[in-house]
């Protein structure tokens, strides 16, 4: 098309995106940089994927001409901003895409992981499947390594294909120091001060299996990851043996109060 | 004493109806004007005495005033009598003082005394009834993990002394605490909800089933059906728990951390293929949702006589029993012979409305 146009007057170069990504709802997406999606070999079978694929790309990149009525209009913005989810997913694999990502993680422009002991640890967006409108968007805490709902359900309708199975994991091995500090810390509940015996036989039990996981890391030399361990297995013990009667103290201890 | 009244809307439902107070319930005058509820309350509270009033909106009334004098020349002598403002025994001088600005420190002391009564009301018979209530409105919202399917979720404290952190919601399905997703609720003290309240919730309502919503939404894509197949099948698969077992450790076994085990555990992979334990990057807290195959092998008591098989001290079958099985359904001979010295108790019996002081779970409690 007319690359020509694009590049003459600057100041709409990325107009279209900047307006999509500046959008409500759309505040998990990064800005996909122009030489990416102009580059063919990217875009590799998204054109069986989407409807109207080029005029979606005409828009996408704002070289957008063609005259049609607004039925029309609105299918190719729909196509579009399909086609942009898409790539995004290639996108954010990339060097420049995982760096992008990794100041919005930085930014928790993603949410804090919801559960009391992760410590608000920022969330990362992934999808539960790579292929499109299968599942909308989860999102991975690296603490606790579980995926959680977003909280507002305008992200809640977000594709998950968008972000794909694989972006979060490979972040982390990319940035290797953005890893949190794992915690074995957990809740206990409690009635009035006195452990539930079935909650707690199960905490007992998987406990034990962190130790065996942990063995089995330290037979191979693997660092396990956890924070403050001798500390914190010292601490649970000593716990054990005088707890029951001050209520919840354990717990308040070692959780520091959030802000 | 509470019909002196002339407000439209009581205190505590005006203060239910606030913004960010939907988790609370509406506690009944009965149960404040029992001093017995209100035990060790007034050394927590300032202002006291108008805080309780404010709350069963009692006018304070010259003759009324005289009555309670002497009730609260005990409660000084027991308290320290000088947090109080002085020319606090007249009655036009406390008048005058509540119409001062002092009207907001009463107003914060009777939010926090509501709340501290709060947390005991909810504990009791008809607070926990009421509380129930609102749990199957699923008011208090539901769990943000996606292995636990919206299970319903209920509030918890972390403290039970009020100023230490706010209120946090339990869930039964993966029994972890979190945030609530509204920042409205980051206003409200956790210990107005205590940290006992959830799990003797559970304990009440033993027949609640507390997994979520495990349907598979209508137009759900083929992949995602695939996923949750999968899931299933390694659920299935992965659960060897006895058919006929109805309660371990008091729970029963559909009701144990139903969010967890094999299947709702997150798999971290890239381009489909698994990460490695191995790996820097690779998973370390997978021990957090784990539930065992078979739930009987969280039979604590059990397994230590069973390495431990000296009969001496062996105690009896009654109090060494933590799984009840029920009657008249086939056991395979080595199950039949793992079972053996399980205590049988006609099945349904531990179903429902046990009593939050039910010896069986009180014993298991403190283990």
């Amino acid at each position: 098309m007319d690359d020509f146009n694009s590049e003459s007057d600057s100041d709409y170069t990325s107009y279209w995106r900047d307006w999509f990504i500046s959008s409500r709802g759309n505040e998990y997406f990064c800005e996909i940089d122009e030489e990416y999606l102009t580059d063919r070999f990217n875009l590799t079978g998204l054109n069986t994927e989407i409807q109207y694929y080029q005029h979606a790309l005409d828009l996408v990149t704002d070289v957008f001409d063609f005259d049609c009525d607004d039925d029309m209009r609105e299918a190719i913005e729909k196509s579009a901003r399909h086609l942009y989810g898409l790539v995004h997913a290639r996108y954010i694999v990339t060097t420049r895409g995982l760096a992008k990502m990794l100041e919005k993680f930085k930014k928790s422009d993603f949410g804090k992981c919801p559960r009391v002991i992760c410590e608000a640890q920022p969330l990362l967006p992934m999808g539960q499947s790579d292929v499109p409108n299968t599942s909308p968007v989860k999102l991975y805490c690296a603490r606790c390594e579980d995926l959680y709902n977003p909280k507002s359900s305008r992200h809640a309708v977000i594709d998950g294909a968008y972000f794909g199975t694989s972006f979060h994991n490979i972040l982390f091995q990319v940035y290797p120091a953005m890893l949190p500090p794992k915690s074995q810390r957990r809740y206990e509940p409690r009635v009035f001060g006195f452990k539930v015996h079935a909650a707690a036989a199960l905490g007992r039990w998987q406990a034990d299996e962190r130790e065996k996981m942990k063995d089995r890391l330290k037979d191979a030399k693997i660092e396990t990851g956890f924070e403050e361990e001798d500390a914190d297995e010292e601490e649970e013990e000593l716990d054990d043996e005088d707890d029951g009667m001050e209520i919840g103290d354990g717990f308040a201890n070692r959780a520091p109060a959030q802000a | 004493m509470s019909s002196s009244s002339q407000v439209t809307e009581s205190w505590i439902s005006s203060f239910c109806g606030l913004l960010g107070h939907e988790y609370f319930a509406e506690v009944s005058e009965d149960f404040i004007e029992d001093d017995f509820n209100l035990t060790g309350l007034q050394s927590q509270v300032p202002m006291y005495k108008e805080a309780l009033e404010m709350i069963l909106d009692v006018e304070p009334e010259e003759d009324e005033d005289e009555e309670d004098e002497e009730e609260e020349d005990d409660d000084d002598d027991e308290l320290l009598g000088d947090e109080r403002p002085t020319g606090y025994r007249r009655a036009s001088d406390r008048r005058h003082l509540r119409m001062a600005s002092d009207l907001s420190v009463i107003e914060s002391s009777a939010e926090l005394l509501y709340g501290l009564i709060h947390q005991r009301y909810i504990t009791s018979r008809p607070g926990i009834q009421q509380m129930a209530e609102k749990y199957e409105l699923q008011h208090f919202g539901t769990c943000p993990r996606v292995h636990c399917t919206s299970c319903k979720v209920l509030p918890v404290g972390l403290n039970d002394s009020p100023g230490h952190e706010t209120v946090k919601l339990f869930c039964p399905s993966c029994l972890d605490v979190y945030t609530p997703p509204n920042s409205r609720f980051q206003t409200v003290d956790g210990a107005f909800f205590g940290t006992t309240f959830p799990s003797l919730f559970f304990m009440t309502f033993t027949d609640v089933d507390i997994g979520g919503s495990r349907s598979t939404s209508t137009g759900a894509a083929d992949a995602l059906l695939a996923i949750q197949q999968a899931n299933a099948e390694a659920k299935t698969r992965n659960n060897t728990t006895p058919p006929n077992v109805t309660s371990v450790n008091g729970v029963a076994p559909h009701n144990l951390g139903p969010g967890l085990g094999p299947g709702n555990i997150y798999e971290p992979r890239i381009y489909g293929f698994r990460v490695s334990e191995r790996a820097r990057s690779g998973p370390r807290m997978k021990w957090l949702r784990m539930r065992p195959a078979d739930v009987t092998e969280l039979d604590e008591t059990r397994r230590y006589w069973d390495e431990h098989g000296e009969d001496g001290e062996r105690p009896d079958d009654e109090d060494m029993n933590m799984v009840d099985v029920a009657e008249g359904k086939g056991v395979s001979v080595e199950r039949r012979k793992k079972m053996a010295g399980r205590r049988r108790r006609p099945n349904g019996l531990d179903v429902g409305g046990g009593s939050p002081m039910d010896t069986n779970e009180a014993t298991g409690a403190v283990g």
